[in-house]
C-alpha cells in the first residue's frame, strides 16, 4: 500500500473537540492533513447515518470525538453518542468494515495535543490497514 | 420559493498567517468556480473594518442571498461575519464558515496538501450554505441577580462591584465567614501592609451591603438555566445557633469545654467546638461543629454548657440544613485553591520534624493576631538563630505540579524579612529561579538581598536531623546542591518554611460539574480564552475570578474579581439576551407521536400532544438547547435541527470524501 493516504472524516463537538482541535492550530502542533472535520453541536448529534455516508462516500476512517463524559454541555450528550456507537459498530461489521475504522474518543478543550496524537495514531493504524473494503468493492462495482 | 442561490466567498489571508501556507489566490479562483458562486474574493485581514465591508458591499450590491468565509475558527469569528451579513440585510444564519487557519495552515506545514484541504473544507462550506435557513433569535429578558460563590478577595470584589452599582447579589461562602486565605496572611508583599487592615473593611461592607444577601457557611447544590435565568438550590447548612439571636459575644466558646484543632489557624491554635473562626469574622456569628460537638453527638445526654451559658438563647439544637432556592442572570465563580500537602514529599520532613511548618503556618505565627501574637519561635518555645525557606514544594516539579504557583517567590522574601526583622536570624532561601514579576518586586527582592538573606539555587533534596558534624546536632539540616557553585550544601537550621504549590479545591471536579463548565488539565476552571477572556467560561453568563482560574497573587485577584463582575454588569444592563435558534423542530407530517425525544431529552424541550386528534410532538423552544440527540433518536426521521439538519451534514460528507473519490 505504498502511497496510499488514507480519508478521515472527523465529527467533533463544538464545545470539547473542536476547541481541542482550534488548540492544537494555536498551538501549532502539527498533524497529517488526512483528516476533514465537520463540526457538530455534540457528539451525541452524530447520527449513524452520517458515518454510514461518510464510508459510502469513500473515507477510509471515522472519529467521532467530544467531551467527555462530566464535561457535556447538554449533560449527557457522550452517554448518547456512546450507544450509537455500539450499534453503528455492529452495522459495520455487515458492511466488512474493520473496528479501527470508526474510533470513539473524548477530547477535551485542553487536549490539543491529544487531538492530534489521534489523528496520527489513525493514520499510521489506516496505511497499515489499506483503503476501506468498501470503497475497493464500490469502484469495483463502478 | 427563494429566487436562485448567490453565493459569495471570502477568503482570509491573515496575514501570512493562512496565507504562508495555503495558496489562497487558488483557493479563490478554484471557489469561483464551484456552483452558484457569484463573487469569490481573497483579502489580507477579512475580520478588519475593510474587510469586512468588502461583504457587506457584496450583499448589497451584488444582491447576495449566501456568504461564506474561509479564515480562523468559527469560534473566534463566525459571529464578526454574521454581524456583518446581519448590517447588510442578511440573515446571519444564512452564513457558513470554513476553518483553514487552527484546522489547516497551522496544524500542516505542506502547502499542496494544505491547499488541497483548505479546497475540500471551503466546497463543503459552500455546498452545505445552499440548506441554509433564515433563522430568528428571540430575546428573553435577564434576571438582574448575580449569584457570586465563594468569599475570598477575589468574590468580595466582584461582588462589591456589582452591589455598589445598584444590583442584588447573592454572595455564598461555604466557611462560617467570609474571607477566604487573604485574611488568613499575616501581610502583603512587596508593600508590607496589613492584611486584615486592608480586608475587613471590605468584609464588613459585604455584610452590612443593602444589595449583598450574604449566604454563609452554605453550598451551591443544584443549578439549572442557562444566561440571563440561571436557578439556584443552595443548601444552608444547620450552625445550631440562631442568626438572628447570636450577638457574636463569644461566650459559647469561652465555656465550651471541647477543644479542636483550628483550621483558621493552620491547627497551630485551637478553637472550641462551637466557635467563631476568627475576631473579625463576617457574619459574626457562632457555628456548631457537630462533627466535634459532644452534646449533639451523646444525642443531647451530656455537656450543654453553650446552652446554660449563652444569655441570647441562641443556641438551637433543632436546627436542620435549609435549601434556598434563588435565580440569577450571572453567576461568578471565585472558589479559590488549596494549599499542596507537603507530607506527600516525604524527604521534606513535614509532620515528622516538629519545626518544619508550611508558609501558611509561618504566616499565623508571625500575625500579631494570630496564636503566638506575632511571636516567631519553635515548638519547644525557643527563638529560631537560623532558618531555611524552601520554594517549589511541590510546584515546578513533574511529580506534582509542573505549573509554577507564581506568588511564593514573593511571600518567600516577605516572609525572609519578617525573620529578619523579628528574630534577626540566619536566613536560606532555596530556590530554583527566582520570580518577581510584578510592581515593585524585584524591588523588594533587592531590600531583602540587602537584609542579609542568603539565596541558594538549587532544589533541596532532603531535610534530615541526622547530624554528621558537631555544628549539625540538634538542628534540621537542609541538603542541597548550589547549582551556581556547583557544590552540594549542608545547611543546620532551626526552623525550615515550606513553600507548597497552590492547587485547584479537592472539591473543584464537582463544583466544575454542577454549573456545566470545563477544568484545565491541572484542574484549574478553564476559561473561554486565555488571552482575551480570563473572565469567561465557555458557558454563557458564568464567569470566574480568581485562585479559581490559576495561580494569583492579591492584585491580580482583585482584577480578575472585577472583571468577571464588570462582565456581569453587561449582561444585567443590556437586559436581554438571545436564545439559541439553532434548536430542534418537527415535521409534524412525519411524526407518530412515538414520545421518544420526550424520553431521550435532557431538557423536556419535546411534549408529545394531541393536535386535531392526532398525537405529535412539539418543541418548547425556550428549553431546547439544540444538541440534537433527538433528532438522532427519532425513528420516523420527522425530528432535526435546524441550521444542522440531515440534508446539512449529509452534503458537507459528499463534499468532504468527494475529491480522493473522483
Amino acid at each position: 500500500m505504498a502511497g496510499f493516504e488514507p480519508q478521515i472524516i472527523a465529527f467533533c463537538c463544538n464545545w470539547c473537540t473542536y476547541a481541542a482541535a482550534d488548540l492544537a492550530g494555536t498551538s501549532r502542533v502539527q498533524y497529517p492533513a488526512n483528516v476533514r472535520i465537520v463540526r457538530v453541536m455534540c457528539s451525541g448529534m452524530v447520527n449513524p447515518i452520517y458515518v454510514l455516508k461518510a464510508f459510502e462516500g469513500g473515507a477510509d476512517g471515522v472519529l467521532i470525538a467530544g467531551c467527555h463524559l462530566t464535561d457535556c454541555h447538554y449533560i449527557d450528550g457522550p452517554v448518547k453518542c456512546d450507544a450509537a456507537v455500539d450499534k453503528l459498530r455492529k452495522m459495520l461489521h455487515v458492511l466488512g468494515l474493520e473496528d479501527e475504522r470508526l474510533r470513539r474518543e473524548m477530547i477535551s478543550t485542553s487536549e490539543g495535543v491529544v487531538f492530534a496524537r489521534v489523528i496520527k495514531e489513525m493514520v499510521e493504524q489506516l496505511k497499515k490497514s489499506g483503503p476501506s473494503p468498501l470503497k475497493v468493492k464500490m469502484e469495483a462495482l463502478a | 420559493m427563494e429566487d436562485e442561490k448567490r453565493i459569495g466567498v471570502y477568503i482570509c489571508h491573515c496575514g501570512l498567517n493562512i496565507a504562508g501556507t495555503v495558496d489562497v489566490e487558488e483557493l479563490a479562483q478554484y471557489a469561483a468556480a464551484l456552483p452558484n458562486v457569484v463573487v469569490s474574493r481573497d483579502y489580507r485581514y477579512l475580520c478588519s473594518d475593510p474587510g469586512q465591508d468588502l461583504l457587506k458591499n457584496d450583499i448589497k450590491e451584488l444582491g447576495l442571498n449566501r456568504v461564506v468565509v474561509a479564515s480562523c475558527s468559527p469560534r473566534m469569528h463566525e459571529h464578526t461575519f454574521r454581524k456583518a451579513c446581519q448590517a447588510a440585510g442578511l440573515n446571519p444564519y444564512l452564513y457558513e464558515h470554513a476553518n483553514i487557519r487552527e484546522h489547516c495552515s497551522w496544524v500542516h506545514a505542506d502547502k499542496e496538501q494544505a491547499t488541497q484541504k483548505a479546497k475540500d473544507l471551503l466546497r463543503a462550506a459552500v455546498q452545505r450554505v445552499h440548506y441554509h435557513e433564515p433563522l430568528e433569535v428571540r430575546e428573553v429578558p435577564v434576571n438582574p441577580n448575580t449569584l457570586v460563590v465563594g468569599a475570598g478577595i477575589a468574590g468580595i470584589e466582584a461582588a462589591l462591584k456589582i452591589a455598589n452599582g445598584g444590583h442584588k447579589v447573592y454572595l455564598v461562602e461555604k466557611e462560617a465567614s467570609i474571607g477566604g486565605h487573604m485574611i488568613q496572611l499575616d501581610t502583603t508583599f512587596p508593600t508590607l501592609d496589613c492584611s486584615e487592615c486592608i480586608m475587613t473593611p471590605k468584609m464588613s461592607e459585604v455584610g452590612h451591603h443593602p444589595n449583598i444577601e450574604l449566604l454563609a457557611y452554605s453550598e451551591v447544590e443544584e443549578v439549572s438555566g442557562s444566561v440571563g435565568n440561571f436557578k439556584v438550590k443552595v443548601r444552608k447548612k444547620a450552625r445550631y445557633v440562631d442568626e438572628d439571636k447570636c450577638i457574636g459575644c463569644g461566650i459559647c466558646e469561652q465555656k465550651c469545654p471541647w477543644k479542636v484543632p483550628s483550621e483558621f489557624e493552620v491547627g497551630l491554635g485551637k478553637r472550641g467546638a462551637v466557635y467563631i473562626p476568627f475576631a473579625q469574622a463576617i457574619p459574626n456569628i457562632a457555628t456548631i461543629d457537630k462533627d466535634h460537638c459532644v452534646y449533639i453527638q451523646s444525642e443531647g445526654k451530656k455537656c450543654g454548657a453553650c446552652i446554660k451559658f449563652c444569655d441570647a438563647g441562641a443556641i438551637d439544637f433543632e436546627q436542620r440544613d435549609q435549601i434556598v432556592e434563588l435565580e440569577a442572570g450571572a453567576i461568578i465563580l471565585a472558589t479559590g485553591y488549596d494549599v499542596f500537602d507537603p507530607s506527600q514529599i516525604p524527604q521534606y520532613g513535614y509532620r515528622k520534624y516538629d519545626n518544619v511548618i508550611t508558609a501558611l503556618e509561618f504566616e499565623r505565627m508571625t500575625c500579631a493576631s494570630g496564636p503566638t501574637s506575632g511571636t516567631i519561635r519553635l515548638k519547644d518555645g525557643k527563638t529560631p538563630r537560623s532558618a531555611a525557606i524552601i520554594h517549589c514544594v511541590g510546584s515546578r516539579d513533574k511529580n506534582y505540579c509542573e505549573y509554577c504557583s507564581r506568588i511564593c517567590c514573593m511571600y518567600a522574601l516577605k516572609h525572609a524579612h519578617h525573620l529578619k526583622e523579628k528574630t534577626n536570624a540566619d536566613v536560606y532561601g532555596l530556590y530554583i529561579d527566582m520570580r518577581c514579576t510584578g510592581d515593585g518586586y524585584e524591588e523588594f527582592y533587592k531590600r531583602v538581598s540587602e537584609e542579609g538573606v542568603i539565596f541558594i539555587k538549587g532544589k533541596v533534596a532532603n531535610v534530615t536531623d541526622r547530624a554528621i558534624t558537631e555544628e549539625e546536632k540538634g538542628k534540621l539540616v537542609v541538603i542541597a546542591e548550589d547549582t551556581l557553585l556547583g557544590k552540594m550544601m549542608r545547611i543546620p537550621v532551626d526552623m525550615v518554611i515550606l513553600c507548597p504549590a497552590m492547587i485547584p479545591r479537592s472539591d473543584a471536579t464537582d463544583v466544575a460539574r454542577k454549573f456545566s463548565i470545563t477544568q484545565k488539565a491541572t484542574g484549574f476552571f478553564l476559561e473561554r480564552h486565555a488571552k482575551l477572556e480570563p473572565q469567561a467560561t465557555a458557558v454563557d453568563g458564568i464567569f470566574i475570578a480568581g485562585c479559581c482560574q490559576f495561580p494569583k497573587d492579591i492584585p491580580d485577584s482583585v482584577s480578575h474579581g472585577r472583571a468577571a463582575a464588570a462582565a456581569a454588569l453587561e449582561l444585567i444592563d443590556k437586559g436581554s439576551v438571545t436564545t439559541e435558534a439553532a434548536i430542534s423542530c418537527v415535521d409534524e407530517t412525519l411524526c407518530h407521536g412515538c414520545g421518544i425525544c420526550e424520553e431521550i431529552c435532557e431538557f423536556q424541550a419535546p411534549r408529545v400532544v394531541l393536535k386535531d386528534g392526532k398525537r405529535v410532538s412539539t418543541v418548547n423552544e425556550a428549553l431546547c438547547k439544540g444538541c440534537g440527540v433527538c433528532a438522532v433518536a427519532c425513528p420516523s426521521g420527522a425530528m432535526s435541527i435546524k441550521h444542522f439538519t440531515r440534508d446539512e451534514i449529509a452534503t458537507m460528507i459528499e463534499a468532504l470524501t468527494a475529491v480522493e473519490n473522483g
